[in-house]
């Protein structure tokens, strides 16, 4: 019984943080300044490895696909396979992968060893809310930051698969483009950001989730931040199927 | 004044607390000894309720604040300042900004004022100028220092010294036992001061109380501590005996 109880609590704990942490966002006072300052960090400071990934994923893809398609005469649709996956599946899911190795450990780490250094006691003591002073800046910022960041990837996912269709399959530019944008419609970009939002709400959630339930002192730090990542990326990958199956059936303009 | 009646607090069903009750006099400099782990830093934290007592009340000023919620507590927690063990400076920020933290959060206090006030108060520990600095460029000396500058700068009532010369060298402790006694007699706060460092206690202290098995097993002025048959309380005192001799 003890043992199902504490998996329970953990649960319960959880949706209860996330529940206080978007009452913070709308209740007073409001911390522009450090709304700002994780925006830089999740955002600006994410920019140069989400390019970097999500443009070599672009070229892996049209580079496979292409091959795969030449043999029956299909790679003029390296563009419709390349966006349509990028945009919908790919484009979010790796470039949210990515920022949790990067944001959720971030997190983690500095909300732990903020609480195994008293600071959290210490805000409270001063009569500052930490939920909202350090989840509800946080969960802004990522909520704002990481669909942008997911539209980037986006963009040069495609850039990077126009690329090799050129270069690989002589695929010209123009004709790329045409057949991307006939691929796309709206409900796609929409699928994309609808996603960047719920997996940006778990890596900020679950971060600091992690880094408020260090247990054990500074070696508890270093278990908070592998799980907020291996937490992160396992939830991202269960929430995607079920946003795909529900938002195929809610988005009547995605079709194949 | 402060008072605990009969608080009572468990860790995953180990109690550290039981039926605990003191009160602390406006004015005074308080100070709890016990071993570690006898729950000394437990008590300060169940007072300004970061910990929440399983029995028991709690009476800042005459007001009940047991049951009070974080919203409730707050206008108590500004009362009170608290100099944690580590410091607990944020690591993020600079002194100033350490400093001027609560005021920001609390208060309208514009910024001019703001800066001469943590110039006074940097000058009342001995660190002037360091405004600048970042707590990772700070000894653990000069940590406590900016964060008892710290816990003064909303001109609490009470001030809570949690281990306030643990981890410091000799010469650095004394600064440190100066500087509290110094802040009694500009001030005027009550203060407690949980500590096992006994040269410290002896220095600092007004009156005293010596926490066993969960309980004040005694209550009472230097003299009355000097003089107690408690046996736990004289096991504990050996070392001091040994600290006068040198």
């Amino acid at each position: 019984m003890k043992s199902i109880r504490r998996p329970l609590n953990n649960v319960y704990d959880y949706f209860n943080l996330v529940a206080q942490a978007f009452a913070g966002i709308v209740k007073k006072p409001y911390y522009f300044s450090e709304v700002l300052r994780q925006m830089e960090n999740i955002g600006v400071q994410s920019l140069p490895i989400v390019l970097l990934t999500s443009t070599f994923v672009g070229m892996i893809l049209a580079y496979q696909s292409g091959f795969a398609m030449a043999v029956f005469g299909a790679k003029m649709y390296i563009g419709t396979l390349v966006s349509i996956s990028l945009v919908r599946e790919l484009g979010p899911v790796l470039a949210s992968v990515v920022v949790a190795g990067r944001i959720g450990a971030g997190t983690a780490a500095e909300i732990g060893s903020m609480l195994v250094t008293e600071q959290i006691d210490a805000l409270r003591a001063m009569g500052t809310d930490p939920m909202k002073k350090l989840v509800s800046t946080r969960l802004l910022a990522g909520m704002i930051m990481i669909p942008v960041l997911v539209i980037i990837a986006d963009m040069m996912g495609i850039l990077g698969g126009g690329f090799i269709a050129y270069a690989t399959f002589g695929l010209a530019p123009p004709f790329f483009k045409k057949t991307v944008i006939e691929a796309l419609v709206i409900e796609d970009l929409v699928m994309s950001i609808l996603k960047a939002l719920f997996f940006s709400i778990l890596i900020i959630t679950l971060g600091c989730y992690s880094g408020l339930n260090v247990e054990g002192g500074t070696s508890g730090v270093g278990h908070a931040t592998t799980r907020a990542v291996v937490l992160s990326i396992v939830f991202i990958l269960i929430t995607d199927y079920f946003l795909t199956v529900v938002l195929l059936k809610l988005l009547p303009g995605l079709s194949f | 004044m402060i008072s605990l009646k009969n608080i009572s607090k468990s860790f995953d069903g180990s109690r550290v607390l039981e039926k605990l009750t003191v009160e602390i006099r406006t004015g005074e400099t308080f100070v709890i000894m016990g071993k570690s782990g006898c729950g000394k830093s437990v008590m300060l934290k169940i007072i300004l309720r970061l910990l929440i007592p399983d029995e028991g009340s709690i009476f800042i000023d005459g007001v009940d604040t047991t049951n009070f919620d974080e919203d409730a507590m707050m206008p108590f927690r500004r009362k009170i300042g608290m100099l944690f063990q580590g410091a607990a400076l944020f690591d993020s920020m600079n002194v100033w900004q350490n400093l001027a933290f609560p005021l920001f959060e609390h208060t309208e206090t514009p910024e001019d004022e703001i800066a001469d006030k943590i110039a006074e108060l940097l000058s009342f520990v001995g660190l002037d100028g360091s405004q600048d600095k970042m707590p990772s460029e700070l000894s653990g000396g000069m940590k406590k220092r900016v964060a008892l500058a710290r816990a003064m700068i909303t001109e609490p009532s009470y001030v809570f010294f949690d281990e306030p010369t643990t981890g410091l060298d000799p010469v650095t402790s004394g600064k440190i036992n100066d500087l509290i006694i110094r802040t009694r007699e500009r001030f005027g706060v009550t203060s407690i001061v949980v500590t096992h460092d006994l040269v410290s206690a002896m220095k600092v202290g007004t009156r005293f109380a010596f926490i066993d098995d969960g309980k004040i097993a005694f209550e009472g002025t230097r003299s009355e501590l000097l003089s107690s048959s408690n046996p736990e309380l004289r096991e504990f005192l050996k070392d001091a005996e040994w600290q006068d001799r040198y």
